[in-house]
């Protein structure tokens, strides 16, 4: 394989690499807090802040794009929220709401700069796929650093963010500042799908943060060993995502690595020990026998 | 009551209860819980009116009345976790922020996702993380705190058991132990009893008996109006108001089962009216 000798593709795959372990790493607790949606709400409401800060600024920057990425895709989630809170629009038709229309704003957006005599807007489209070969050294640099602010982060609250998962009402009781928490761990999850929008684009970002964590619960009932097979998880699909695109041309990197995330999940649905299908089905089979009933 | 000469004495709260118990009249001994005029509605519709109550110290103290009566909404709102429209309520005499370390909460089994990935142990561990500060992990000290909490409600031979994977009691004994490790003063439980097998019941009244033994207080959210008076000494009625509050057998009476019921009560031997001509 003469991609691993590319330096531009070593380049791609460490940032891929570190999208993917990031995003399985939070993306093990947006599953457990069951936020996967908010997580494609975000993605979704990213669109029209990539596309507005690029408008505001005429900077195809990466830390510029981000931070417009980000600053939407807050919006989107606090809008979330409070629809949620002072409504009686319930969480799943308030997620699709400030989705889809977020989305479409960000279309229209991308439409009208299309239209920009500048020949550079043309980059932006790969924010709806993702395309990883347009990571430069400098924007790895950037990822990595702050996927590892974001580990160290959770490193320093694990145990906080655990609790806040498993039962936020003692963690208040407890004395946790649990509002706080909550907002620093969303953020967090903000931050994870936003570094990962260059390479596996708004529409995909979603599920290369749940896939991972999905396919890890199969095989593990500890949740530190759970997020740190997520993070393997999703490693592994960014490094192999990045290949495929590599090697078959015209291939956006985004569905390459949420293919190779989705196929991990599939294998892990069947075969895991204990949870997986395959596995309960000859256990059940292997009982029948053993009390001589009919299989 | 004497005191032999070597004995150092019992327990703070011992003397507290005894005190309370001797003499429930005397101002200097606080209530283990104060509860005035606390009032929570949800949406519009009133959950909690008007309460007052004070739980004294050394009690344990069964909370009973008709479903949507507001039982699990004023341990809620004692705990902090539900905003009232108005009242105040002290534990220890104190605002509950200020006496965190000394209020454990055992809430309702259906109120957690069991899916989670997590083991008996660690789920008990959990009770010690308000005392632990930002980097510390919970260590050996924390294990064995938790494992003999495990062994006062029998599950030991658990401790390795994903949670996902208990019983409805053996889940109700992991929350129970849970609140144990931080060795409180005062308890709250909310229907701990609801539809647990036979060893956890006796599970939970030895931890119920352990805890009176030791002067602590305990506030049990109960539903099955047949065993308050087997297991508690106080009693609290209420239906959204409060009907009454005070030991079992001053204040659990027909007439006021009946207040607090609406009259939807078969109290067993006594006489119900019956119409004319039957």
């Amino acid at each position: 394989m003469n991609l691993l000798v590319d330096p531009t593709f070593r380049v791609v795959a460490l940032g891929t690499a570190a999208i993917g372990i990031v995003a399985g790493i939070l993306g093990t607790f947006a599953m457990l807090r069951r936020q996967s949606l908010l997580g494609d709400a975000v993605s979704h409401a990213a669109l029209p802040g990539i596309v507005g800060a690029f408008m505001l600024t005429s900077s195809k920057a990466t830390i510029v794009l981000i931070m417009g990425a980000a600053v939407a895709g807050w919006l989107g989630a606090l809008l979330v929220r409070g629809v949620v809170r002072s409504t009686r629009v319930k969480d799943d038709a308030a997620l699709g709401v400030v989705l889809a229309s977020f989305f479409g704003v960000g279309l229209v957006l991308l439409t009208f700069v299309q239209r920009w005599p500048e020949a550079t807007q043309a980059g932006l489209n790969r924010f709806l796929f993702g395309q990883a070969a347009t990571l430069l050294e400098r924007d790895v640099w950037l990822i990595a650093g702050i996927g590892s602010a974001i580990l160290l982060v959770v490193a320093v609250c694990w145990k906080e963010f655990a609790l806040l998962t498993f039962d936020p009402d003692l963690a208040r009781t407890l004395g946790l500042p649990v509002t706080r928490l909550d907002l620093l761990l969303t953020s967090l999850i903000v931050l994870a799908i936003v570094v990962g929008l260059q390479a596996v684009g708004v529409v995909l970002m979603s599920s290369a943060l749940v896939a991972p964590a999905a396919a890890a619960r199969q095989w593990t009932s500890s949740l530190g060993r759970m997020a740190l097979l997520a993070g393997l998880f999703g490693g592994i699909s960014g490094v192999a995502g990045a290949a495929v695109s590599a090697g078959v041309s015209r291939v956006p990197t985004g569905p390459a690595i949420v293919v190779c995330a989705s196929s991990l999940v599939i294998v892990s649905l069947l075969f895991a020990p204990h949870r997986g299908i395959v596995w309960r089905i000859a256990r059940r089979r292997a009982g029948m026998r053993r009390h001589a009933l009919p299989v | 009551m004497t005191q032999p000469a070597t004995d150092p004495g019992p327990s703070p709260s011992r003397i507290a209860s005894a005190a309370a118990s001797a003499d429930r009249d005397d101002a200097a001994v606080v209530p283990a819980v104060s509860v005035t005029g606390l009032t929570v509605a949800y949406r519009e519709q009133p959950v909690l009116w008007d309460v007052d109550l004070d739980i004294p110290q050394g009690a344990v103290m069964g909370v009973v009345g008709p479903n949507g009566a507001g039982k699990t909404t004023l341990i809620r709102a004692v705990l902090g976790l539900v905003k009232p429209l108005a009242g105040r309520v002290e534990i220890l005499g104190q605002p509950y922020q200020r006496v965190r370390g000394s209020v454990a909460y055992v809430p309702q089994r259906g109120s957690v996702d069991w899916d989670f990935p997590s083991s008996v142990l660690d789920v008990t561990m959990m009770g010690r993380y308000g005392l632990l500060g930002w980097l510390r992990r919970p260590g050996r000290h924390e294990r064995a705190r938790a494992l003999e909490a495990l062994d006062q409600v029998g599950m030991t031979a658990l401790a390795d058991r994903q949670i996902g994977q208990l019983s409805g009691g053996q889940q109700q004994r992991v929350f129970l132990a849970r609140a144990l490790v931080q060795d409180a003063q005062v308890y709250f439980m909310d229907e701990p009893f609801a539809a647990v097998d036979a060893p956890t019941e006796r599970a939970i009244v030895d931890v119920l008996h352990r805890l009176r033994e030791d002067g602590r207080t305990v506030v049990v959210v109960h539903h099955d109006l047949q065993t308050v008076q087997e297991y508690f000494d106080h009693v609290t009625l209420l239906n959204v108001r409060l009907v009454a509050a005070g030991r079992v057998e001053n204040v659990f009476t027909a007439r006021a089962l009946r207040a607090a019921y609406g009259g939807h009560l078969a109290v067993p031997g006594e006489e119900r009216p019956r119409p004319p001509g039957m």
